[in-house]
């Protein structure tokens, strides 16, 4: 019964690094750069909704609705104004303006907010009791699970069935060629940033409830596991960024519970140098042959 | 000079402005010219510096990019602090002791240099970039598990697993230290760090960084970065040249990391975590890839720059990534650029050609 506690919050923790990482992966796979400054994306959105609760007394669903919202903009405004003019840049100066993105949001919200931890509402409470009592889930674990569900096989048919999706796996395999196919390169870009910052704001929300201190750092940690996450599982790739975030994050919960608490980190980061070793692609992604 | 290349010219400038800043500096701080802020950031501005110079071998030179840096760092600053406070009592030179605590770091740092580099190696491109990410936070955290003491007996050390050992379990014999405290990090450290060691570090790693790019290993090293396949056909042992590469970049940042470490009293292995990696990182792309000089200026301007900006208070930090933004920008402007490179091919000097060689 432990066993399946532990491994419960370990899906569930690993369904809030999948939606982190399934916007990164979509950011990767169009725009082939890290986006640094997601985790702070991410903390934007904790704090917008934080904010639309508590001031404008808005419903745990309004104000994640308001947090999309917020963050789409700012994703979009993130990428026209910072990254838009280095798309051809190297790739390193695009890696070094996003981090620079990243320290601009947190020490904006350094600014703003100050640098006390805000307690979040979650966006709901309660405890599913299963096997008389022996077992409790908590509500905002299955509501994550189901959201990243949702999300993933929303993104899958996205990209597989929509016109909008398939110019961006177009863009993502050769941006001159889907210009010259009359795809409006930079729009697609911009749309991608869109998705991947809502998501952002979701896994904001999601996330702050599981541990309700919010502070300008809260999303640089989870960034850097999702970002492990999307790599675990082949960057690029939608399904592979749902099960390395899974994954990672049940890895994460058994270390804890039953190697160690200091070294958890470790152990993910262990494991996914002995994943790279044995498919340097990833779990799901493709391995190009180099040719010569 | 007329006989010199162009590249040993550059070197023996580096080498001449590093000995004029030193000298500089130095006279100011005999008179007083330095205040006590300032004269605290000279130790930590050598050690960047000398970190800077190293990822760039990693990331200019051999064209790997690393994110894990600070974890030699910390490597060689515990283990040049354990060597520092072990030897108090046997090696009463201060500068000697400083001097061997450097070489053990450097040796460490190697050694973990070495073991990483077999899996990372074999990597490329962002997937090696998260490998070293991933290295650097299993170091933090290892060393975060880790219990030292030091006593009559010798080294007593403690690998701290479950979270519950103190340092009681460390059974020191009376008169016996604590050096490593787990997740304090190391405590009471006495601070023998100088600024003159900080200096000779710097020219230590010029001089090797730079002859190491001029010779026939550099010159191996980089055809391995423009092309990884043509220089295996030509004969040349990429793996061989890509370990030599980043073994000596680990063994200069451990060196580095020993000067830091005793260069403060307490020193937690949460200081070396992904942030610092970064930050090196940023001395090094703004600098210039592979420009040694670049990366000295671009570590004194950016290391100063938020201590400049401390009239602006809590703006700070604000400024400082405003300006990062807006000098990759302005430095990447297609526009920019063009006009930049028209501008030097109308005053003759023809460093055009060079610029979009290198």
């Amino acid at each position: 019964m432990k066993f399946l506690a532990y491994l419960v919050s370990g899906i569930s923790l690993g369904s809030i690094y999948a939606i982190i990482a399934l916007g990164y992966t979509m950011v990767y796979g169009i725009a082939k750069m890290l986006n640094f400054a997601h985790g702070d994306v991410i903390m934007i959105g904790g704090y917008v909704s934080y904010l639309a609760a508590k001031n404008l007394g808005a419903s745990p669903l309004v104000s994640v609705l308001i947090a999309m919202a917020v963050c789409t903009v700012l994703g979009i405004t993130i990428e026209a104004l910072a990254y838009r003019p280095l798309r051809s840049a190297p790739s390193l100066a695009v890696l070094i303006t996003a981090i620079g993105v990243s320290y601009f949001l947190q020490n904006s919200a350094l600014l703003i907010w100050g640098a006390n931890p805000k307690a979040y509402t979650p966006v709901i409470s309660g405890t599913l009791q299963l096997f008389d009592g022996q077992l409790s889930v908590s509500y905002i674990s299955i509501l994550t699970v189901a959201c990243c569900i949702v999300i993933m096989v929303g993104l899958t048919l996205f990209t597989g069935k929509t016109k909008m999706g398939k110019a961006m796996r177009a863009c993502s395999e050769d941006k001159g060629a889907a210009q010259l196919m009359g795809i409006n390169v930079n729009r697609t870009i911009s749309l991608t940033f869109a998705i991947g910052s809502a998501l952002a704001a979701i896994a904001g929300a999601l996330l702050c409830s599981f541990s309700p201190a919010l502070m300008p750092t809260t999303g640089s940690m989870p960034g850097i596991k999702a970002f492990t996450a999307a790599v675990f599982g082949g960057i690029g790739s939608i399904p592979g960024a749902f099960l390395g975030g899974i994954l990672l994050g049940v890895i994460e919960a058994l270390a804890r519970a039953y190697i160690s608490t200091q070294l958890s980190n470790s152990i993910v980061f262990a494991v996914l140098i002995i994943v790279l070793l044995v498919r340097p692609a990833g779990l799901l992604g493709k391995y190009t042959q180099e040719k010569v | 000079m007329k006989k010199l290349s162009k590249g040993a010219r550059t070197d023996l400038l580096t080498y001449a402005g590093v000995i004029i800043a030193f000298i500089i500096v130095s006279v100011l701080k005999a008179n007083g010219g330095l205040n006590r802020s300032q004269t605290g950031l000279l130790v930590p501005i050598c050690c960047y510096i000398v970190m800077a110079v190293s990822l760039n071998l990693t990331v200019g030179i051999l064209g790997d990019l690393s994110l894990g840096h600070a974890g030699f760092m910390s490597v060689g600053a515990f283990s040049g602090i354990i060597t520092a406070m072990s030897l108090a009592n046997v090696i009463p030179s201060a500068p000697v002791r400083l001097m061997l605590a450097m070489i053990v770091g450097a040796f460490f740092a190697a050694v973990i240099g070495f073991l990483i580099g077999i899996p990372v190696l074999r990597l490329t491109g962002d997937y090696l970039a998260i490998v070293t990410l991933a290295f650097g936070e299993i170091i933090k955290e290892l060393i975060t598990c880790l219990l030292v003491g030091v006593d009559s007996e010798g080294l007593h050390i403690i690998f701290n697993v479950s979270g519950s050992k103190t340092a009681n379990d460390l059974n020191l014999l009376e008169g016996g230290k604590v050096i490593i405290k787990g997740a304090q990090g190391a405590t009471g450290t006495k601070t023998i760090a100088s600024f003159t060691a900080g200096f000779i570090l710097i020219m230590i790693t010029l001089v090797i960084v730079q002859n190491l790019i001029r010779s026939r290993q550099g010159r191996a090293i980089m055809a391995v970065r423009d092309n990884r396949i043509a220089a295996e056909s030509v004969g040349i042992n990429v793996t061989k040249y890509k370990m030599m590469a980043f073994v000596t970049s680990a063994a200069l940042a451990g060196a580095a990391g020993a000067l830091f470490g005793l260069n403060y009293s307490n020193l937690a292995a949460t200081k070396f975590d992904f942030n610092t990696s970064i930050l090196v990182l940023v001395f090094v792309v703004l600098g210039g890839l592979g420009n040694i000089w670049g990366s000295i200026i671009a570590t004194v301007v950016l290391y100063i720059l938020p201590e400049a900006l401390r009239g602006f208070a809590s703006y700070r930090m604000l400024i400082y990534a405003i300006v990062l933004i807006v000098v990759m920008l302005t430095t990447n402007n297609p526009v920019l650029k063009t006009w930049r490179e028209e501008l030097r091919s109308k005053f003759g000097k023809n460093k055009n050609k060079e610029a979009k060689d290198a």
